[in-house]
Protein backbone atom coordinates (compact mmCIF):
# COMPACT_ATOMS: atom_id res chain seq x y z
CA UNK A 1 0.00 0.00 0.00
CA UNK A 2 1.27 3.43 -0.89
CA UNK A 3 1.85 5.58 2.16
CA UNK A 4 2.34 9.35 2.36
CA UNK A 5 5.30 10.51 4.45
CA UNK A 6 5.42 14.27 5.02
CA UNK A 7 9.10 15.18 5.18
CA UNK A 8 10.81 18.42 6.07
CA UNK A 9 13.24 18.87 3.17
CA UNK A 10 14.71 22.21 4.27
CA UNK A 11 13.66 24.75 6.93
CA UNK A 12 9.93 25.51 6.57
CA UNK A 13 9.63 23.40 3.41
CA UNK A 14 7.77 20.09 3.37
CA UNK A 15 7.50 17.53 0.62
CA UNK A 16 5.79 14.15 0.32
CA UNK A 17 7.69 10.91 0.06
CA UNK A 18 5.65 7.92 -1.13
CA UNK A 19 6.58 4.59 0.40
CA UNK A 20 5.17 1.12 0.06
CA UNK A 21 4.03 -0.47 3.32
CA UNK A 22 4.06 -4.25 3.33
CA UNK A 23 0.85 -5.26 5.09
CA UNK A 24 2.07 -8.83 5.45
CA UNK A 25 5.08 -7.90 7.59
CA UNK A 26 4.85 -8.41 11.36
CA UNK A 27 4.15 -4.76 12.01
CA UNK A 28 1.17 -2.94 13.45
CA UNK A 29 -0.45 -0.43 11.06
CA UNK A 30 -1.51 2.70 12.95
CA UNK A 31 -3.30 5.81 11.76
CA UNK A 32 -1.87 8.83 13.63
CA UNK A 33 -4.63 10.69 15.46
CA UNK A 34 -3.18 13.51 17.60
CA UNK A 35 0.38 14.83 17.54
CA UNK A 36 2.38 17.17 19.76
CA UNK A 37 5.25 19.44 18.83
CA UNK A 38 8.59 19.30 20.62
CA UNK A 39 11.36 21.91 20.72
CA UNK A 40 13.49 19.48 18.71
CA UNK A 41 10.91 19.50 15.89
CA UNK A 42 10.74 23.27 16.03
CA UNK A 43 14.54 23.58 15.81
CA UNK A 44 14.56 21.49 12.62
CA UNK A 45 11.60 23.43 11.19
CA UNK A 46 13.25 26.79 11.83
CA UNK A 47 16.68 25.61 10.69
CA UNK A 48 18.20 26.28 14.09
CA UNK A 49 20.34 23.15 14.03
CA UNK A 50 23.91 23.20 12.77
CA UNK A 51 23.93 23.22 8.95
CA UNK A 52 25.93 19.96 8.93
CA UNK A 53 23.24 18.31 11.07
CA UNK A 54 20.48 19.61 8.79
CA UNK A 55 22.30 18.36 5.70
CA UNK A 56 22.77 14.96 7.28
CA UNK A 57 19.29 14.43 8.71
CA UNK A 58 16.96 16.08 6.19
CA UNK A 59 14.77 15.19 4.42
CA UNK A 60 12.97 13.63 7.36
CA UNK A 61 9.44 13.42 8.75
CA UNK A 62 9.20 15.27 12.06
CA UNK A 63 7.18 14.53 15.25
CA UNK A 64 7.90 11.87 17.84
CA UNK A 65 4.96 12.59 20.16
CA UNK A 66 1.88 10.95 18.78
CA UNK A 67 -1.10 8.77 19.58
CA UNK A 68 -3.07 6.82 17.03
CA UNK A 69 -5.57 4.11 16.24
CA UNK A 70 -4.69 0.57 15.19
CA UNK A 71 -6.12 -0.07 11.73
CA UNK A 72 -4.57 -3.47 11.08
CA UNK A 73 -2.38 -5.82 13.05
CA UNK A 74 -1.24 -9.04 11.40
CA UNK A 75 0.59 -9.97 14.62
CA UNK A 76 -2.69 -10.23 16.54
CA UNK A 77 -1.33 -8.14 19.44
CA UNK A 78 -3.90 -5.36 19.16
CA UNK A 79 -7.57 -5.21 18.23
CA UNK A 80 -8.57 -3.07 15.27
CA UNK A 81 -9.61 0.33 16.65
CA UNK A 82 -7.42 0.11 19.77
CA UNK A 83 -6.06 3.50 20.78
CA UNK A 84 -2.29 3.44 21.18
CA UNK A 85 0.78 5.55 21.71
CA UNK A 86 3.87 5.00 19.59
CA UNK A 87 7.43 4.67 20.86
CA UNK A 88 9.92 6.53 18.65
CA UNK A 89 12.92 4.95 20.32
CA UNK A 90 13.95 1.90 18.31
CA UNK A 91 16.50 -0.48 19.86
CA UNK A 92 18.12 -3.12 17.66
CA UNK A 93 18.82 -5.62 20.47
CA UNK A 94 17.88 -6.50 24.02
CA UNK A 95 20.45 -5.31 26.55
CA UNK A 96 19.96 -6.37 30.20
CA UNK A 97 22.26 -3.65 31.57
CA UNK A 98 21.92 -0.54 29.40
CA UNK A 99 18.56 1.21 28.99
CA UNK A 100 17.23 0.81 25.44
CA UNK A 101 17.31 4.57 24.83
CA UNK A 102 21.09 4.72 25.33
CA UNK A 103 22.17 1.42 23.83
CA UNK A 104 24.52 1.44 20.84
CA UNK A 105 22.66 1.09 17.56
CA UNK A 106 19.38 2.38 18.93
CA UNK A 107 17.82 4.93 16.64
CA UNK A 108 15.06 7.47 17.10
CA UNK A 109 12.16 8.24 14.77
CA UNK A 110 12.39 11.96 13.91
CA UNK A 111 16.15 12.11 14.36
CA UNK A 112 17.80 10.67 11.29
CA UNK A 113 14.77 8.45 10.63
CA UNK A 114 11.25 9.48 9.63
CA UNK A 115 9.06 10.55 12.53
CA UNK A 116 5.28 10.15 12.75
CA UNK A 117 4.11 12.74 10.20
CA UNK A 118 2.82 10.03 7.93
CA UNK A 119 -0.53 8.87 6.63
CA UNK A 120 0.03 5.52 8.36
CA UNK A 121 2.78 4.41 10.72
CA UNK A 122 3.97 0.79 10.75
CA UNK A 123 5.77 -0.37 13.88
CA UNK A 124 6.76 -3.66 15.53
CA UNK A 125 4.23 -4.50 18.27
CA UNK A 126 6.75 -3.88 21.06
CA UNK A 127 6.96 -0.23 19.95
CA UNK A 128 3.25 0.28 20.56
CA UNK A 129 1.49 0.75 23.92
CA UNK A 130 -2.29 0.64 24.31
CA UNK A 131 -4.19 3.24 26.35
CA UNK A 132 -7.75 3.54 27.56
CA UNK A 133 -9.49 6.33 29.41
CA UNK A 134 -7.10 9.10 28.41
CA UNK A 135 -8.39 11.95 26.20
CA UNK A 136 -6.60 11.71 22.84
CA UNK A 137 -5.20 15.25 22.97
CA UNK A 138 -3.55 14.39 26.29
CA UNK A 139 -2.41 10.95 25.11
CA UNK A 140 -0.58 12.78 22.31
CA UNK A 141 2.10 13.91 24.78
CA UNK A 142 2.71 10.47 26.31
CA UNK A 143 6.24 10.38 24.90
CA UNK A 144 6.93 13.70 26.61
CA UNK A 145 5.59 12.35 29.91
CA UNK A 146 7.61 9.16 29.47
CA UNK A 147 10.81 11.20 29.19
CA UNK A 148 10.15 12.66 32.64
CA UNK A 149 9.21 9.20 33.97
CA UNK A 150 12.56 7.95 32.70
CA UNK A 151 14.42 10.84 34.35
CA UNK A 152 12.68 10.15 37.65
CA UNK A 153 13.69 6.48 37.37
CA UNK A 154 17.31 7.40 36.67
CA UNK A 155 17.18 9.70 39.69
CA UNK A 156 15.67 6.97 41.89
CA UNK A 157 18.42 4.53 40.90
CA UNK A 158 21.29 6.98 41.37
CA UNK A 159 20.39 9.33 44.24
CA UNK A 160 21.22 8.72 47.91
CA UNK A 161 18.33 8.26 50.29
CA UNK A 162 18.24 11.79 51.72
CA UNK A 163 15.35 13.11 49.69
CA UNK A 164 13.79 15.80 51.84
CA UNK A 165 13.86 18.36 49.03
CA UNK A 166 14.28 18.36 45.26
CA UNK A 167 14.66 21.46 43.08
CA UNK A 168 13.79 21.75 39.42
CA UNK A 169 15.44 24.46 37.32
CA UNK A 170 13.12 25.51 34.52
CA UNK A 171 9.51 26.65 34.19
CA UNK A 172 8.51 25.24 30.81
CA UNK A 173 6.56 22.15 29.77
CA UNK A 174 9.34 19.74 30.69
CA UNK A 175 9.72 21.16 34.21
CA UNK A 176 5.93 21.21 34.70
CA UNK A 177 5.46 17.60 33.59
CA UNK A 178 8.47 16.41 35.57
CA UNK A 179 7.14 18.16 38.68
CA UNK A 180 3.86 16.30 38.29
CA UNK A 181 5.60 12.96 37.93
CA UNK A 182 7.94 13.58 40.88
CA UNK A 183 5.01 14.65 43.08
CA UNK A 184 3.29 11.35 42.38
CA UNK A 185 6.36 9.13 42.64
CA UNK A 186 7.93 10.83 45.68
CA UNK A 187 4.98 12.31 47.59
CA UNK A 188 6.92 12.90 50.83
CA UNK A 189 9.66 14.94 49.15
CA UNK A 190 9.34 18.74 49.10
CA UNK A 191 9.48 20.06 45.55
CA UNK A 192 10.76 23.50 44.51
CA UNK A 193 10.84 25.11 41.08
CA UNK A 194 13.22 27.84 39.94
CA UNK A 195 12.23 29.79 36.83
CA UNK A 196 12.20 33.10 35.03
CA UNK A 197 8.61 33.63 33.90
CA UNK A 198 6.02 34.55 36.54
CA UNK A 199 3.14 33.52 34.27
CA UNK A 200 4.62 30.06 33.77
CA UNK A 201 5.65 29.68 37.42
CA UNK A 202 2.08 30.41 38.50
CA UNK A 203 1.02 27.09 36.96
CA UNK A 204 3.11 25.18 39.51
CA UNK A 205 0.41 25.47 42.19
CA UNK A 206 0.99 21.93 43.47
CA UNK A 207 4.70 22.30 44.41
CA UNK A 208 6.07 23.45 47.75
CA UNK A 209 7.69 26.65 46.51
CA UNK A 210 8.75 28.60 43.46
CA UNK A 211 11.62 31.05 43.07
CA UNK A 212 12.81 33.47 40.42
CA UNK A 213 16.25 32.52 39.14
CA UNK A 214 17.48 36.08 39.72
CA UNK A 215 16.22 36.20 43.27
CA UNK A 216 17.08 32.92 44.97
CA UNK A 217 17.32 33.18 48.79
CA UNK A 218 20.81 32.50 50.11
CA UNK A 219 19.47 29.86 52.53
CA UNK A 220 17.84 27.85 49.74
CA UNK A 221 19.10 24.25 49.95
CA UNK A 222 17.94 20.94 48.56
CA UNK A 223 19.26 17.38 48.31
CA UNK A 224 18.91 16.78 44.58
CA UNK A 225 18.09 18.71 41.43
CA UNK A 226 16.83 18.43 37.86
CA UNK A 227 17.98 20.82 35.15
CA UNK A 228 15.18 21.41 32.60
CA UNK A 229 16.38 24.60 30.90
CA UNK A 230 18.60 23.67 27.99
CA UNK A 231 19.97 26.13 25.46
CA UNK A 232 21.62 29.27 26.75
CA UNK A 233 19.95 28.78 30.12
CA UNK A 234 21.88 25.58 30.84
CA UNK A 235 25.01 27.37 32.00
CA UNK A 236 23.23 29.55 34.57
CA UNK A 237 20.97 26.74 35.76
CA UNK A 238 23.82 24.27 36.31
CA UNK A 239 25.93 26.94 37.98
CA UNK A 240 23.14 27.82 40.42
CA UNK A 241 22.36 24.17 41.14
CA UNK A 242 26.01 23.53 42.04
CA UNK A 243 25.94 26.61 44.29
CA UNK A 244 22.81 25.74 46.27
CA UNK A 245 22.67 21.91 46.31
CA UNK A 246 23.61 19.94 49.43
CA UNK A 247 26.80 17.81 49.36
CA UNK A 248 26.71 14.53 47.43
CA UNK A 249 23.55 15.58 45.69
CA UNK A 250 22.37 14.05 42.46
CA UNK A 251 21.84 16.36 39.46
CA UNK A 252 19.83 15.09 36.51
CA UNK A 253 20.53 16.99 33.31
CA UNK A 254 17.57 17.06 30.90
CA UNK A 255 17.89 20.28 28.90
CA UNK A 256 19.39 20.09 25.42
CA UNK A 257 22.02 22.63 24.45
CA UNK A 258 23.42 23.16 20.96
CA UNK A 259 26.63 24.58 22.40
CA UNK A 260 29.09 23.20 24.92
CA UNK A 261 28.40 24.39 28.48
CA UNK A 262 31.14 25.43 30.92
CA UNK A 263 30.73 23.79 34.33
CA UNK A 264 32.22 24.65 37.72
CA UNK A 265 34.03 21.33 38.24
CA UNK A 266 35.90 22.59 41.31
CA UNK A 267 32.70 22.81 43.33
CA UNK A 268 31.35 19.56 41.87
CA UNK A 269 34.45 17.84 43.22
CA UNK A 270 34.32 19.69 46.51
CA UNK A 271 30.68 18.75 47.11
CA UNK A 272 31.02 15.24 45.66
CA UNK A 273 28.10 15.73 43.30
CA UNK A 274 26.82 13.18 40.81
CA UNK A 275 25.61 14.30 37.39
CA UNK A 276 23.25 12.06 35.45
CA UNK A 277 22.36 12.66 31.82
CA UNK A 278 18.80 11.70 30.99
CA UNK A 279 17.38 11.68 27.51
CA UNK A 280 14.43 10.07 25.76
CA UNK A 281 12.71 6.95 27.10
CA UNK A 282 11.88 3.32 26.48
CA UNK A 283 8.93 0.97 26.60
CA UNK A 284 8.88 0.63 30.41
CA UNK A 285 8.71 4.43 30.72
CA UNK A 286 5.82 4.58 28.26
CA UNK A 287 3.91 1.95 30.23
CA UNK A 288 4.43 3.87 33.47
CA UNK A 289 3.49 7.14 31.73
CA UNK A 290 0.22 5.64 30.46
CA UNK A 291 -0.52 4.36 33.98
CA UNK A 292 -0.03 7.87 35.40
CA UNK A 293 -2.02 9.50 32.60
CA UNK A 294 -5.00 7.28 33.25
CA UNK A 295 -5.46 8.98 36.64
CA UNK A 296 -7.90 11.86 36.71
CA UNK A 297 -5.77 14.31 38.74
CA UNK A 298 -2.74 13.86 36.50
CA UNK A 299 -4.86 14.39 33.37
CA UNK A 300 -6.34 17.60 34.77
CA UNK A 301 -2.93 19.04 35.59
CA UNK A 302 -1.36 18.03 32.28
CA UNK A 303 -4.35 19.45 30.43
CA UNK A 304 -3.34 22.91 31.70
CA UNK A 305 -0.24 22.98 29.52
CA UNK A 306 -1.87 21.72 26.32
CA UNK A 307 -2.95 24.08 23.60
CA UNK A 308 -5.02 22.28 20.94
CA UNK A 309 -4.54 23.83 17.51
CA UNK A 310 -6.82 23.45 14.48
CA UNK A 311 -6.71 20.06 12.69
CA UNK A 312 -3.99 19.53 10.11
CA UNK A 313 -5.35 18.55 6.69
CA UNK A 314 -2.67 19.88 4.33
CA UNK A 315 0.98 20.84 4.16
CA UNK A 316 -0.14 24.46 4.53
CA UNK A 317 -1.71 23.46 7.86
CA UNK A 318 1.55 21.80 8.97
CA UNK A 319 3.42 25.07 8.43
CA UNK A 320 0.67 26.97 10.25
CA UNK A 321 0.81 24.73 13.32
CA UNK A 322 4.59 25.20 13.61
CA UNK A 323 4.05 28.95 13.43
CA UNK A 324 1.29 28.83 16.05
CA UNK A 325 3.53 26.83 18.37
CA UNK A 326 5.93 29.76 18.59
CA UNK A 327 3.20 31.83 20.24
CA UNK A 328 2.01 29.28 22.82
CA UNK A 329 3.79 29.04 26.18
CA UNK A 330 3.63 25.27 26.61
CA UNK A 331 2.70 22.26 24.43
CA UNK A 332 0.99 22.50 21.04
CA UNK A 333 -1.19 19.52 20.16
CA UNK A 334 -3.14 19.05 16.93
CA UNK A 335 -5.38 16.49 15.24
CA UNK A 336 -3.77 14.81 12.26
CA UNK A 337 -6.27 14.48 9.41
CA UNK A 338 -3.90 13.89 6.51
CA UNK B 1 -23.64 0.36 5.69
CA UNK B 2 -20.71 1.83 3.81
CA UNK B 3 -19.39 0.11 0.69
CA UNK B 4 -16.20 0.76 -1.22
CA UNK B 5 -16.44 0.27 -4.98
CA UNK B 6 -13.15 0.03 -6.87
CA UNK B 7 -13.79 0.39 -10.56
CA UNK B 8 -11.50 -1.73 -12.71
CA UNK B 9 -13.65 -2.54 -15.70
CA UNK B 10 -11.29 -1.08 -18.28
CA UNK B 11 -8.91 -3.03 -20.49
CA UNK B 12 -6.21 -0.33 -20.74
CA UNK B 13 -6.06 0.31 -24.44
CA UNK B 14 -4.21 3.61 -23.97
CA UNK B 15 -1.09 2.11 -22.41
CA UNK B 16 0.36 0.18 -25.36
CA UNK B 17 2.97 -1.27 -23.06
CA UNK B 18 1.33 -4.44 -22.08
CA UNK B 19 -1.46 -6.75 -23.05
CA UNK B 20 -2.60 -6.49 -19.47
CA UNK B 21 -5.08 -3.85 -18.25
CA UNK B 22 -3.15 -1.03 -16.55
CA UNK B 23 -4.65 -1.65 -13.12
CA UNK B 24 -2.89 -5.02 -13.04
CA UNK B 25 0.58 -3.65 -13.85
CA UNK B 26 3.06 -3.56 -11.00
CA UNK B 27 3.79 -0.37 -9.11
CA UNK B 28 6.76 -1.16 -6.92
CA UNK B 29 6.42 -4.84 -6.21
CA UNK B 30 2.66 -5.28 -6.44
CA UNK B 31 -0.13 -4.49 -8.89
CA UNK B 32 -1.62 -1.00 -8.91
CA UNK B 33 -5.06 -2.33 -8.00
CA UNK B 34 -3.67 -4.12 -4.93
CA UNK B 35 -2.25 -0.81 -3.65
CA UNK B 36 -5.69 0.75 -4.10
CA UNK B 37 -7.49 -2.17 -2.46
CA UNK B 38 -5.09 -2.15 0.51
CA UNK B 39 -5.73 1.57 1.08
CA UNK B 40 -9.48 0.96 1.07
CA UNK B 41 -9.21 -2.05 3.37
CA UNK B 42 -7.35 0.02 5.96
CA UNK B 43 -10.32 2.36 6.27
CA UNK B 44 -12.35 1.02 9.18
CA UNK B 45 -15.47 2.88 8.00
CA UNK B 46 -16.06 0.37 5.19
CA UNK B 47 -18.25 -2.63 5.86
CA UNK B 48 -17.48 -4.29 2.51
CA UNK B 49 -15.39 -3.51 -0.53
CA UNK B 50 -16.40 -4.36 -4.08
CA UNK B 51 -14.20 -4.54 -7.15
CA UNK B 52 -15.82 -4.27 -10.56
CA UNK B 53 -13.59 -6.03 -13.09
CA UNK B 54 -13.90 -6.77 -16.81
CA UNK B 55 -15.41 -10.28 -17.08
CA UNK B 56 -12.24 -11.62 -18.76
CA UNK B 57 -10.17 -10.65 -15.72
CA UNK B 58 -12.38 -11.92 -12.88
CA UNK B 59 -10.25 -15.00 -12.21
CA UNK B 60 -7.04 -12.99 -12.33
CA UNK B 61 -8.43 -10.49 -9.80
CA UNK B 62 -9.49 -13.28 -7.45
CA UNK B 63 -6.03 -14.81 -7.76
CA UNK B 64 -4.43 -11.47 -6.86
CA UNK B 65 -6.60 -11.15 -3.75
CA UNK B 66 -5.59 -14.63 -2.65
CA UNK B 67 -1.92 -13.87 -3.30
CA UNK B 68 -1.64 -10.43 -1.71
CA UNK B 69 -4.51 -10.23 0.79
CA UNK B 70 -5.32 -13.85 1.60
CA UNK B 71 -8.67 -15.25 2.59
CA UNK B 72 -11.07 -12.39 3.37
CA UNK B 73 -14.83 -12.10 3.48
CA UNK B 74 -15.03 -8.32 3.16
CA UNK B 75 -13.86 -8.11 -0.48
CA UNK B 76 -16.17 -9.05 -3.36
CA UNK B 77 -15.34 -9.19 -7.04
CA UNK B 78 -18.12 -8.65 -9.59
CA UNK B 79 -18.16 -8.39 -13.36
CA UNK B 80 -18.01 -4.85 -14.70
CA UNK B 81 -20.34 -3.48 -17.35
CA UNK B 82 -19.81 -1.83 -20.68
CA UNK B 83 -19.01 1.54 -19.15
CA UNK B 84 -18.25 3.19 -15.82
CA UNK B 85 -21.81 3.68 -14.66
CA UNK B 86 -22.95 0.19 -15.64
CA UNK B 87 -20.07 -1.20 -13.58
CA UNK B 88 -21.26 0.90 -10.61
CA UNK B 89 -24.81 -0.38 -11.03
CA UNK B 90 -23.60 -3.99 -11.33
CA UNK B 91 -21.93 -3.46 -7.95
CA UNK B 92 -25.05 -1.86 -6.49
CA UNK B 93 -27.14 -4.81 -7.71
CA UNK B 94 -24.83 -7.21 -5.91
CA UNK B 95 -24.82 -5.08 -2.74
CA UNK B 96 -28.62 -5.06 -2.62
CA UNK B 97 -28.84 -8.77 -3.44
CA UNK B 98 -26.52 -9.65 -0.54
CA UNK B 99 -27.21 -6.92 2.01
CA UNK B 100 -30.65 -5.59 1.09
CA UNK B 101 -31.76 -2.03 0.37
CA UNK B 102 -31.37 0.74 2.91
CA UNK B 103 -31.80 4.49 2.40
CA UNK B 104 -28.63 5.16 4.40
CA UNK B 105 -26.32 2.87 2.42
CA UNK B 106 -23.29 4.71 1.04
CA UNK B 107 -21.13 3.76 -1.91
CA UNK B 108 -17.63 5.22 -2.34
CA UNK B 109 -16.60 4.69 -5.97
CA UNK B 110 -12.96 4.98 -6.91
CA UNK B 111 -10.75 4.43 -9.95
CA UNK B 112 -8.58 1.36 -9.45
CA UNK B 113 -5.75 3.26 -11.18
CA UNK B 114 -5.62 5.98 -8.51
CA UNK B 115 -3.51 4.17 -5.88
CA UNK B 116 -2.32 7.47 -4.35
CA UNK B 117 -5.70 8.16 -2.76
CA UNK B 118 -5.38 9.11 0.93
CA UNK B 119 -7.37 8.15 4.00
CA UNK B 120 -8.38 11.78 4.42
CA UNK B 121 -10.06 11.82 1.03
CA UNK B 122 -11.85 8.53 1.72
CA UNK B 123 -13.05 9.57 5.18
CA UNK B 124 -14.15 13.03 4.01
CA UNK B 125 -16.04 11.37 1.14
CA UNK B 126 -17.94 9.10 3.55
CA UNK B 127 -18.71 11.95 5.95
CA UNK B 128 -19.92 14.23 3.15
CA UNK B 129 -21.96 11.47 1.45
CA UNK B 130 -23.77 10.88 4.73
CA UNK B 131 -24.48 14.60 5.01
CA UNK B 132 -25.10 15.70 1.40
CA UNK B 133 -25.89 12.50 -0.50
CA UNK B 134 -23.48 13.11 -3.38
CA UNK B 135 -19.76 13.90 -3.32
CA UNK B 136 -16.98 14.42 -5.83
CA UNK B 137 -13.24 14.79 -5.19
CA UNK B 138 -11.53 17.60 -7.07
CA UNK B 139 -8.49 19.86 -7.04
CA UNK B 140 -8.36 23.50 -8.02
CA UNK B 141 -7.31 23.86 -11.64
CA UNK B 142 -3.68 24.88 -11.97
CA UNK B 143 -3.61 25.39 -15.73
CA UNK B 144 -6.01 27.78 -17.39
CA UNK B 145 -8.90 25.81 -18.85
CA UNK B 146 -9.87 26.69 -22.42
CA UNK B 147 -13.10 25.63 -24.04
CA UNK B 148 -13.32 24.70 -27.69
CA UNK B 149 -16.08 23.04 -29.66
CA UNK B 150 -14.16 22.26 -32.83
CA UNK B 151 -10.72 21.61 -31.34
CA UNK B 152 -9.23 24.36 -33.50
CA UNK B 153 -10.41 27.63 -31.98
CA UNK B 154 -11.11 28.70 -28.43
CA UNK B 155 -14.72 29.40 -27.70
CA UNK B 156 -14.26 30.58 -24.12
CA UNK B 157 -11.78 30.81 -21.26
CA UNK B 158 -13.69 30.28 -18.02
CA UNK B 159 -12.31 32.01 -14.89
CA UNK B 160 -9.66 29.68 -13.50
CA UNK B 161 -10.57 30.28 -9.85
CA UNK B 162 -13.90 28.61 -10.51
CA UNK B 163 -12.40 25.63 -12.34
CA UNK B 164 -11.60 22.30 -10.67
CA UNK B 165 -10.22 19.05 -11.96
CA UNK B 166 -12.30 16.03 -11.08
CA UNK B 167 -10.74 13.00 -9.45
CA UNK B 168 -12.16 10.14 -7.44
CA UNK B 169 -13.48 8.97 -4.99
CA UNK B 170 -17.05 9.90 -5.92
CA UNK B 171 -19.53 8.91 -3.25
CA UNK B 172 -23.29 8.67 -3.02
CA UNK B 173 -26.23 7.52 -1.03
CA UNK B 174 -27.12 4.48 -3.11
CA UNK B 175 -30.87 5.19 -2.92
CA UNK B 176 -30.34 8.74 -4.25
CA UNK B 177 -28.09 7.62 -7.10
CA UNK B 178 -30.57 4.93 -8.18
CA UNK B 179 -33.49 7.35 -8.06
CA UNK B 180 -31.71 10.01 -10.13
CA UNK B 181 -30.42 7.49 -12.68
CA UNK B 182 -33.92 6.06 -13.06
CA UNK B 183 -35.21 9.54 -13.91
CA UNK B 184 -32.70 10.11 -16.75
CA UNK B 185 -33.85 9.97 -20.35
CA UNK B 186 -31.95 7.86 -22.87
CA UNK B 187 -30.46 11.05 -24.32
CA UNK B 188 -29.34 12.25 -20.91
CA UNK B 189 -27.73 8.88 -20.18
CA UNK B 190 -25.74 9.19 -23.40
CA UNK B 191 -24.11 12.39 -22.08
CA UNK B 192 -22.80 10.82 -18.88
CA UNK B 193 -19.05 10.69 -18.40
CA UNK B 194 -19.06 9.78 -14.75
CA UNK B 195 -21.42 9.09 -11.85
CA UNK B 196 -21.46 12.66 -10.52
CA UNK B 197 -22.89 13.86 -13.79
CA UNK B 198 -26.02 11.80 -13.03
CA UNK B 199 -26.57 14.20 -10.12
CA UNK B 200 -25.63 17.34 -12.04
CA UNK B 201 -28.04 16.55 -14.88
CA UNK B 202 -30.84 16.16 -12.31
CA UNK B 203 -29.82 19.34 -10.39
CA UNK B 204 -28.74 17.41 -7.30
CA UNK B 205 -26.03 19.37 -5.39
CA UNK B 206 -22.69 17.56 -5.29
CA UNK B 207 -20.30 18.43 -2.46
CA UNK B 208 -16.59 18.79 -3.31
CA UNK B 209 -13.93 17.08 -1.20
CA UNK B 210 -10.46 18.47 -1.78
CA UNK B 211 -8.29 16.05 -3.72
CA UNK B 212 -4.51 16.00 -4.11
CA UNK B 213 -2.44 16.63 -7.20
CA UNK B 214 -0.64 13.41 -6.27
CA UNK B 215 -3.88 11.44 -6.60
CA UNK B 216 -3.02 10.80 -10.23
CA UNK B 217 -4.94 8.52 -12.57
CA UNK B 218 -2.48 6.13 -14.15
CA UNK B 219 -3.79 6.09 -17.68
CA UNK B 220 -0.90 6.68 -20.07
CA UNK B 221 2.69 5.46 -20.25
CA UNK B 222 3.81 8.85 -18.93
CA UNK B 223 1.50 8.56 -15.92
CA UNK B 224 2.90 5.12 -15.24
CA UNK B 225 6.48 6.39 -15.39
CA UNK B 226 5.60 9.26 -13.04
CA UNK B 227 3.92 6.85 -10.60
CA UNK B 228 6.95 4.57 -10.68
CA UNK B 229 9.21 7.53 -9.96
CA UNK B 230 6.93 8.66 -7.10
CA UNK B 231 7.33 5.35 -5.27
CA UNK B 232 11.04 5.22 -6.10
CA UNK B 233 10.60 2.26 -8.39
CA UNK B 234 12.45 1.23 -11.49
CA UNK B 235 11.31 2.79 -14.74
CA UNK B 236 9.62 0.25 -16.99
CA UNK B 237 9.44 0.98 -20.71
Amino acid sequence: MINYVYQLVSPKVFSVKYTDIDLNADRVIIRPNYMALCHADQRYFLGQRDIKVLNKKLPMALIHECCGIVEYDPTGTFEKGQKVVMIPNTPIRKNPVIFENYDKGTYFLSSGHDGFMREFVDLPPDRVVAYNGVPDEIAAITEFVSVTVHASTRFDLAAHENRDAIAIWGDGSLAYTLANVLKLRFPKTKLYVVGMDSRKLSHFSFVDGTYFANNIPEDFHFDHAFECCGGEGSFYAIDDIIKYINPQGNVVLMGVSENKVAINTRDILEKGLTFVGSSRSGRADFEKAVELMETDAFQKRINKIISVDTPVKSIKDIIKVFGDDLTTPFKTVFKWDM
Amino acid sequence: MVFGAILAGGVGSRMNISDMPKQFLNLGDKPIIVHTLEKFRLCTRFDHIYIGVHPDWLTHMNDLIKKYIGECDDVHVVAGGSDRNSTIFNIIDDIEKNFGENDDNIIVTHDSVRPFVTQRMIIENIDAAEKYGAVDTATSAIDTIVESEDGEFIKAIPPRDKMYQGQTPQSFKISLLKKLYGELTKEEKATLTDACKICIVKNQPVYIVEGEISNIKITTVSDYKIAQAMVGGVKID
